[in-house]
């Protein structure tokens, strides 16, 4: 099954293809769009194609021994160019293949990809139901970002990754523009590939550099050269730092970090189960997952796992303190994945990549829930997401409550849940390697977290029934094609931790399966190996105590979040109001996002729109400017000398002619053609002559 | 060696002619007008399907010159007094601009169709002689055959854009017209500066272009010529600052003269860089390489900003095309192999998107008669097709992976790069990329998505046959190129190499070729 790898991406892009290219004949020609059941029974059943082929190669994978668990398939040369000189001086050639490659860690994101895409797939059939012109066109796009996701998770080189990082961002411009009449949902589209495309800058001079140093991009062979080429890690900023900081700019746009987190919370325009997918199970993780990917790379840059760290739990921290006033449901989501989008890089800061893409899986089971929860909710309430508009919906909506209520758990870390174990394993790895600020941040976060998360849940389904009128009459709990995947996930946030039991508890098997594929390019030294050797019992007890009661603590935390929260929204509920009074400055500048938008306006888009005006008025005026000066430069020097010739030139001969004229003018009244006049001439002359001859004879 | 085959340049070069004839002949008035576009179509198209043997025999040893290398030499005296020579041969690179032409010579007229009403004669008529000097320059090995066909093309391509052109169309016609021809002076200066010193040195009278590659000419001498042949070159790509004259031929000319002028004509003066100041001017190229590359690098930037704030489509498409071209230049003149690779991929591939760019605007023009991009809005709601194809070429033009674009940007970039000296003229590439998507999905999202208000756009039909007819080859070649550029570039890299070889002797001596299969 393994040789067949390569249809596991292929199986949606037919599904795109069909779906596309024949609801685009059948518009051409007939003017109508394809039967709904077709469309949908094709894009879900090509992505359950998918799953199913996924979950085979799984299987197949885990039968081999940990250390041959890398099947590699190069299809067909992609780039073949000519030669070029590395940095070393090294002749290679410029060679680029289309490959797939399987290990552990893109299995576990095939997984999470094809599975969780499964569910939100079938979800979408009854979250668009309504849609007419629309239909065949969402299915596409979303096998083609299926496709796009697939191939970025299974590529075997940086180029092909970089095919997929890139197709992702496509269909998340057009699916974010999806309802093509709303010009927010436009000018959100068009911010979010642009926004990613500063990212990708740094992404593809990362790519340069790493081609010109080790001659190649495919993963295996760069990883290995990295430690031969630089035999140490990088004490002082060098190269392999900014290769590495440069992909982690790359990442930063795809993952929403600051500073390039400005785009997620806009994407929300699309449709609910777009965000679901795209914005917070699986697109926004690549970043996530390209850094883990390259972890050979970052370790041998510390400075760089640093600022990540920083960059991670900095953004955590922000992200959070901007959900906890937000009003639109999706848009408190939003902000949340940012913010656990950041923990996840946090992890991979401080060295732990496993338990970064631990918290990636489990993120993309309560995440997703908690998107296809709040679609259901806002389908029910005739797309509002206002949650002041809200509250009271239990009752009518008891499926989707229950299933929202194990994600919001799971998110704010009580334990049981998958999110306690993968947020866990993160605050006592940060903590354990060293890093006791970005623990202690994150222990706060997690308490903001479980705080607007039971906010939300509060608002929304609790309390007294804020709905209009109208919209009250309508509501009803979504159709079973939409409550199924919620309780799927639902079962799968329950599930999904116990594949990685902390420490204290059990085998933590997700981290030994992913171990081989996230390889360090220095192995700590031979004379370090003995300390890993089981400790004495007693201070092996210790440590774990000491990690039970960082557990305790954070938990604690955690539900004083939760117990706020109830405090607030449920007990006295004009107190949220009172305290907005009280500290409104405070609240107005986190409520205005931290005016961030208005700031990168301000320094970015109206600069680059200021010089782009200013070098058209510039190529008007000046560049054309002096083309047409030099033209009407001749034309006015051809004039001068048109008038120069005129009047100087010209005159000149005339006055020449004059000249003559005026002679000629005595001399032609001799000639006028009259014989009588000529023979009286003549006469007088003959007179004349002889008058003067006898004159002088005499 | 069949008669065809033998002389298969001179048939694809004139073949054009036999339509032109045609046409001539053809009786006048409106009735018979249907009968002139059918001539000039089909002829335009047999010209597309007699160059494809260029292809399919170009590796055979029958049709290549052993000393040159070249393919389907002819080689006949012309006017032996002054030593000029009727001398046609292709390498990879023209080959690849040959067939470039005659496939966009053939989609220019047939967009045409319905876009002309007026003088139908004389329009097809210069539309194929223009395929007839732009094919020429591309073919021709000797200096003096090559000036000939330089200045043929520059006539027709006056007449289109003064007569059939828009509002400004003299203005437009004889800016570029006298623009272009200014240029053409100082390269006839060039190249006969070339040819006297030639035969100074070996005592034969010759416009040999292959000779000339073989001379080493004093610096000094060098950089004159170089300065002369460059201002020729450098006004037809065209480089910052002499770009002026494209704006306004693009805006005026008719939608057929726009793609042809784009995908075209625009690389002439990059192929007059590749093929001549390069491998001729080697040291001289060197030595001014920093000043080419400010120029090539404020190109990108420049253009891009300036296209991002243009309200007319056919101007932003038109300076996106001087960004593009400083791409080009960029890679040419760092002349790294995979760089000048990747710069003529690149002037592949912005025939192929530019000028399906301008397709695109000639479809909508052609169904509202203006150009300005307020004017429109919410297309994708009625013409799904045509939003579907705008996409595509629009992806392609910013530079996607899986399309062309992408493919010729990144070994620009990577052969940059990969310079030791002038590794960071890369970055400015980069930043290029990042606008050249702002520009053109802006015009994406104010042309096709948001409410369709208009009154005047809410009857615009989707392309018809005839139209999605010019776009399905340019699609196909786009993604052929994005996915499978090996075929492409398989001609390159020996003409290519020759041309390294000159510019930066003994630096990339060719590797072994290998098969690197991973289990």
């Amino acid at each position: 099954m393994l040789n067949y790898l390569w249809l596991i991406p292929i199986f949606p892009l037919l599904g795109f293809a069909i779906n596309g290219l024949f609801g685009l004949w059948k518009v051409r020609r007939t003017g109508s769009r394809p039967a709904k059941p077709f469309i949908y029974s094709v894009g879900c059943g090509s992505v359950l194609l998918a799953l199913l082929l996924s979950l085979g190669c799984f299987w197949e994978l885990i039968q081999l021994d940990p250390e041959h668990r890398l099947v590699e398939q190069e299809l067909f040369t992609w780039i073949h160019g000519p030669e070029l000189r590395t940095v070393s001086g090294e002749l290679v050639n410029f060679h680029i293949t289309w490959g797939l490659q399987l290990d552990p860690l893109s299995a576990i994101m095939i997984l999470v990809v094809t599975g969780v895409g499964f569910l939100i797939h079938v979800y979408s059939i009854g979250y668009m139901a309504e849609e007419k012109e629309g239909f065949y066109r969402f299915f596409a796009y979303m096998n083609l970002f299926m496709f796009m996701m697939l191939i970025l998770v299974l590529a075997n080189n940086y180029l092909v990754m970089f095919v997929g990082w890139e197709g992702v961002g496509l269909c998340s411009y057009l699916l974010i523009g999806y309802y093509i009449h709303k010009k927010s949902a436009g000018d959100a589209a068009k911010k979010a590939f642009v926004v990613n495309r500063v990212g990708d800058l740094a992404f593809i001079i990362g790519m340069l550099m790493i081609f010109s140093y080790f001659g190649t991009l495919d993963f295996t062979e760069v990883f290995e050269q990295v430690g031969e080429m630089f035999p140490t890690p990088e004490a002082t900023w060098g190269a392999l730092s900014w290769m590495a900081l440069l992909l982690f700019i790359g990442a930063t746009g795809k993952s929403a970090q600051v500073p390039l987190f400005v785009w997620l919370p806009d994407a929300m325009e699309g449709p609910t189960p777009v965000s679901a997918l795209i914005h917070a199970a699986t697109m926004v993780t690549a970043g996530v997952y390209m850094v883990a990917r390259s972890t050979a790379i970052y370790s041998g840059a510390p400075d760089v796992l640093l600022i990540i760290a920083v960059v991670g739990i900095f953004t955590a921290l922000l992200a959070a303190s901007i959900a906890l006033f937000q009003q639109d449901i999706k848009r408190v989501l939003a902000y949340s994945t940012v913010s656990q989008l950041g923990y996840m890089f946090a992890a991979l800061g401080v060295g732990a990549v496993a338990a970064g893409i631990f918290h990636l899986m489990t993120h993309a089971f309560f995440k997703a829930l908690l998107f296809l929860g709040s679609g259901s909710v806002i389908v029910a309430l005739h797309h509002e997401q206002d949650m002041r508009k809200m509250g009271g919906l239990k009752k009518y909506l008891p499926t989707t409550c229950l299933t929202m209520w194990v994600a919001a758990l799971a998110i704010a870390g009580v334990p049981g849940l998958a999110g306690f174990f993968s947020k866990d394993e993160i605050l006592w790895r940060a903590f354990s390697s060293g890093h006791g600020l970005i623990w202690l941040v994150g222990v706060l976060v997690a308490g903001m977290t479980a705080f607007y998360m039971m906010r939300l849940m509060f608002l929304t389904f609790y309390g007294e029934a804020r709905v209009s009128q109208e919209a009250a009459h309508h509501l009803h709990e979504s159709p079973r094609v939409m409550t199924w995947p919620l309780i799927l996930l639902a079962v799968g946030a329950f599930l999904a931790g116990y594949v990685g039991l902390p420490d204290w508890l059990g085998p933590n098997r997700f981290g030994d399966f992913l171990e081989p594929a996230v390889q360090v390019a220095y192995p700590p030294p031979a004379e370090a190996l003995p300390a890993a050797e089981p400790l004495p019992a007693d201070e092996a007890h210790h440590v774990d105590w000491q990690e039970i009661g960082l557990t305790v603590f954070s938990v604690t935390v955690a539900f004083i979040g939760i117990y706020l929260a109830y405090y607030l929204f449920l007990k006295h509920k004009d107190k949220p109001a009172q305290l907005r009074e009280k500290y409104r400055a405070i609240h107005g500048v986190v409520y205005n996002k931290y005016y961030v938008d208005e700031l990168y306006d301000l320094l970015f888009v109206n600069r680059a729109k200021g010089l782009g005006r200013f070098f058209s008025a510039f190529d008007d005026n000046v560049v054309d400017g002096a083309v047409n000066g030099s033209a009407t430069i001749t034309r006015i020097s051809a004039w001068l000398s048109g008038q120069a010739d005129i009047h100087i030139v010209d005159r000149i001969v005339n006055l020449l002619a004059q000249f003559f004229d005026s002679f000629s003018t005595v001399f032609r009244r001799f000639q006028t053609g009259l014989v009588q006049r000529y023979a009286l001439f003549f006469v007088v002359g003959i007179i004349l002559v002889i008058s003067l001859y006898l004159y002088l004879e005499s | 060696m069949s008669f065809f085959m033998e002389n298969i340049l001179n048939f694809v070069c004139f073949f054009p002619l036999i339509g032109v004839v045609l046409i001539v002949l053809w009786p006048k008035g409106k009735e018979h007008e249907n009968g002139v576009k059918w001539i000039a179509n089909i002829v335009a198209l047999i010209g597309f399907l007699i160059s494809i043997p260029l292809i399919t025999a170009f590796n055979d040893p029958r049709y290549i010159d052993t000393a040159t290398g070249m393919r389907f030499v002819i080689r006949k005296s012309w006017i032996d007094a002054i030593g000029a020579q009727y001398y046609f041969a292709i390498d990879g690179i023209s080959l690849l601009l040959v067939l470039l032409t005659t496939l966009l010579g053939f989609i220019a007229i047939l967009s045409s169709w319905s876009a002309i009403t007026e003088r139908v004669k004389e329009y097809y008529c210069y539309f194929l002689i223009l395929q007839v000097g732009m094919l020429g320059v591309f073919m021709a090995f000797d200096f003096f055959l090559f000036y000939v066909f330089w200045e043929v093309m520059l006539v027709p391509m006056y007449f289109i854009i003064g007569v059939w052109g828009g509002p400004r169309k003299l203005y437009a016609a004889i800016k570029f017209f006298l623009y272009t021809l200014a240029g053409s002076v100082l390269l006839l200066l060039g190249i006969l500066a070339l040819y006297f010193y030639q035969h100074s040195v070996t005592g034969v009278w010759s416009f040999d272009i292959l000779r000339m590659q073989q001379l080493s000419i004093p610096l000094e001498l060098q950089q004159w010529i170089f300065l002369a042949l460059f201002f020729g070159f450098a006004i037809k790509v065209p480089m910052f600052p002499f770009h002026t004259w494209l704006p306004d031929a693009h805006v005026e000319a008719p939608t057929a003269g726009s793609v042809i002028l784009a995908a075209i004509l625009l690389k002439m003066g990059t192929y007059g860089f590749v093929r001549l100041s390069l491998p001729i001017l080697p040291e001289a190229t060197m030595e001014f390489l920093p000043w080419l590359l400010v120029l090539s690098v404020i190109g990108i930037i420049y253009g891009a900003l300036v296209a991002m704030m243009q309200k007319d489509m056919k101007k932003l498409v038109a300076y996106s095309s001087v960004s593009h071209l400083g791409f080009c230049m960029l890679g040419v003149f760092v002349a790294t192999p995979v760089a000048l690779e990747g710069g003529i991929l690149q002037m592949i591939n912005h025939g192929i998107s530019t000028g399906a760019l301008f397709l695109i605007v000639g479809i909508i023009y052609e169904r509202r008669h203006t150009r300005m991009i307020a004017d429109y809005g919410g297309l994708s709601h009625i013409m799904p097709v045509f939003a579907t194809v705008f996409l595509i070429m629009t992806l392609s033009s910013i530079g996607m992976p899986t399309l062309n674009g992408f493919i010729g940007e990144f070994m620009v970039l990577q052969g940059v790069f990969a310079d030791p000296i002038y590794k960071l003229w890369a970055l400015f590439g980069v930043l290029g990329i990042v606008l050249g998507a702002a520009y053109m999905l802006w015009l994406y999202q104010r042309v096709m998505f948001g409410q369709l208000d208009d009154p005047e756009n809410r009857n615009f039909p989707d392309l018809n046959w005839r139209e999605l007819t010019t776009f399905v080859p340019l699609i196909i070649l786009a993604f052929w190129i994005g996915l499978y550029p090996k075929t492409f570039l398989d001609y390159l890299h020996a003409p290519v190499n020759q041309i390294v070889e000159r510019v930066r002797p003994g630096e990339f001596p060719l590797l072994p070729v290998q098969v690197a299969v991973k289990e």
